[in-house]
């Protein structure tokens, strides 16, 4: 049942994108702030987190993503998301995540901005 | 026998074989059909020289020829009673027969006097079998209001007894009260107090009955009333006896223990009134928990050793009175401490362990023994987590309008929020809530639980999460229960997001408020142990 999480990135002249894989809890920490690390390696203007293989996001997981905003932040980088389920799309709008961080239905669209 | 006028005669007299100075005794013959019957209500003193007198002549007396200075000599005389014919029984005067004069106004004939003799001889044993008959109906009388009174006092006392065994979370407690007569000079209480401690009493008044019975309604109030003002075990009986002291009839004393547990801690801190001492039941063996004291009531200003001991889980600890230890066989034997002590070794607890310990006494004295003492138990145990039954009382009786539909508890390990999650979405498949709505309940148990296992039981294996799934007509409600207690929550704030971001605040702290944004309502309960989430979501209407 419980899907293990795997991150991997692929870069692009103008930036990169994480593919994020199974359910983002506690146990995703390393991994996840390792793939961020990668992502970062090129120096990208836009680091795009892709979740249409993620099954489950839960508290844990939003402080995660939270940590990674708070990264991108303060090295003036921009993170785009996409791929994510209608359900999660509004738990980043309770949690107001999706104000700080744009939300796109695909990759294309994240990377056109 | 023609009599012109007969004067039947009802006398008192007191009995003085009454030691105990019961009223005096009324006799009467049954009135014969004959005419100008009448009665004479006739007091004769104890004292009076006609009672000697009538007992020492056999037979018929004139009453004219009789010199005595007896007020009833004169009473008769003045009723004009001719003759008297003692009625005498084992040489105690129980009745006169008393005659008046003759209709014809002639004197009494020999043959009256014969006739009168024989009937004498022959109605003094009736008399008495008729007065011992009324006797002892009015003893059977006293007898029956003795056992009535004694009945409804057993109902009293029942009443200063706890209505019920409390059953604190992770605990199971039982208790047995056996009084070898009507009434028992035996008790136990309990005390629970605001902070979630609980007070245990078990006291032993000397003697048994009705004179016990009365010195433990006063014992009970006393303890119960100083355990609420003076909260440590040592205190609580030495202010106890100093107030029993004065009161406390001579030769009577009341052994005492009482303990305060913290269910939350398993601490138990206890102090002994001369008690027996209780057992507590260890993987290592079992202990005593002895402490000193003198018991209550017999000398003012007593001080109390007070231990403590921490039951593990699975331990158990038994209070119990001497009633048990100092039973007898039929040999004569007494079952003994050794006994008790093998008989305690045994796994099982509450109710079971008490059914088991009455079991075992009834083999030892054999059928037909006749409970010699008051025979009490109180029994505790720190149950092991996978004996926690998963109905834990959490202090709240269910409503009116709900009907469980799951109630099942969880370890306290990472990723068990996601079974709950998981295991309250199965219960609740059937009541055709949307999709979204389906996972924001998901969501909402899991945080919940997770919130539980680490803020509540701090991931403590012997605590485990309480999961209660109830349904009115229009809502769900769940019911997640931790050992958090004791600290009122703050309400859930939101996040302050842009401060995470700078780095000014942990990222973390969103499970409450994804909760409360997911939910339709929340309520969070706080009790000393426990700590309960309740969050609900409306079926009626049902909206994403």
């Amino acid at each position: 049942m419980n899907q293990p999480f795997h991150a991997s990135v692929r870069h692009q002249p103008d930036w990169a994108t994480i593919d994020l894989h199974g359910e983002i809890n506690v146990a995703a920490d390393q991994q996840l702030q390792a793939a961020y690390t990668e992502a970062e390696s090129q120096s990208p203007s836009t680091i795009v987190l892709n979740f249409s293989e993620v099954s489950y996001i839960n508290s844990t997981g939003i402080a995660l993503i939270v940590g990674l905003m708070a990264r991108a932040r303060k090295a003036h980088r921009r993170l785009a998301v996409y791929g994510l389920s209608d359900y999660y799309v509004e738990i980043f709008q309770i949690t107001r995540l999706s104000d700080f961080m744009q939300i796109y239905s695909d990759e294309a669209s994240a990377v056109s901005q | 026998m023609e009599n012109n006028e007969t004067i039947m005669t009802r006398i008192r007299q007191s009995l003085q074989r009454h030691p105990n100075g019961q009223a005096s005794q009324e006799v009467a013959l049954p009135a014969p059909q004959l005419p100008m019957v009448q009665t004479l209500d006739l007091d004769i003193a104890p004292n009076d020289p006609l009672t000697a007198y009538l007992v020492s002549v056999a037979g018929v007396v004139e009453v004219e020829r009789l010199n005595l200075d007896s007020p009833a000599l004169k009473q008769l005389k003045q009723n004009e009673v001719k003759l008297i014919v003692p009625l005498v029984s084992q040489g105690e005067l129980i009745g006169l027969l008393n005659l008046g004069s003759r209709r014809s106004e002639q004197d009494y004939s020999t043959d009256d006097h014969r006739l009168l003799n024989t009937l004498a001889t022959q109605a003094a044993p009736a008399l008495r079998v008729a007065q011992l008959v009324q006797q002892q109906q009015v003893e059977a009388r006293q007898r029956e209001r003795i056992e009535h009174e004694l009945r409804v006092a057993r109902v009293i006392q029942e009443t200063l007894l706890p209505k019920e065994v409390p059953s604190p979370p992770g605990w199971r407690m039982a208790a047995y009260w056996g009084p070898a007569r009507v009434v028992s000079g035996d008790f136990y209480d309990f005390i629970v107090f605001p902070d979630g401690k609980l007070g245990i009493v078990e006291a032993d008044v000397t003697d048994k009955g009705v004179p016990a019975a009365l010195v433990m309604a006063t014992s009970r109030t006393i303890l119960r009333t100083v355990a609420e003002q003076y909260v440590l075990p040592g205190q609580v009986l030495e202010q106890a006896n100093n107030l029993l002291c004065p009161t406390m009839p001579p030769n009577m004393f009341v052994t005492c223990l009482y303990a305060l547990l913290d269910p939350a801690s398993g601490l138990l801190r206890y102090a002994n009134a001369g008690h027996t001492i209780p057992y507590q039941r260890t993987p290592g063996g079992m202990l005593e928990l002895r402490a000193r004291g003198m018991p209550l009531g017999l000398m003012p200003e007593m001080v109390y050793e007070e231990k403590e001991t921490t039951l593990a889980l699975g331990d158990n600890v038994v209070i119990y009175s001497d009633g048990m230890v100092e039973a007898h066989n039929p040999q004569g034997e007494m079952l003994g401490f050794p006994r008790l002590r093998e008989m305690l070794n045994i796994p099982g607890c509450g109710d079971e362990l008490v059914q088991c310990l009455l079991a075992d006494l009834k083999d030892f004295t054999g059928p037909g023994w006749e409970q010699e003492d008051d025979v009490t138990f109180v029994t505790l145990e720190r149950l092991l987590p996978s004996t926690i039954p998963y109905s834990l009382d959490v202090g709240e009786a269910r409503e009116e309008g709900w009907e469980t539909i799951a109630e099942f508890s969880v370890p306290s390990q990472l990723g068990n929020e996601t079974h709950a999650m998981e295991q309250v979405a199965a219960s609740v498949q059937s009541l055709g809530l949307s999709e979204v709505r389906m996972k924001r309940l998901k969501t909402a148990v899991a945080e919940a639980t997770m919130n539980a296992m680490e803020h509540g039981n701090h991931y403590q294996a012997d605590k485990p999460v309480l999961i209660v799934v109830d349904v009115s007509t229009s809502q769900l409600k769940v019911e997640i229960t931790d050992y958090g207690g004791g600290n009122e929550l703050p309400e859930p704030e939101t996040p302050d997001l842009e401060a995470k971001l700078d780095g000014l605040q942990s990222p973390r702290g969103w499970g409450l408020f994804l909760i409360k944004n997911l939910v339709d309502e929340m309520r969070v309960h706080t009790d000393a142990v426990h700590h309960t989430l309740e969050i609900f979501f409306n079926l009626k209407g049902d909206q994403p």
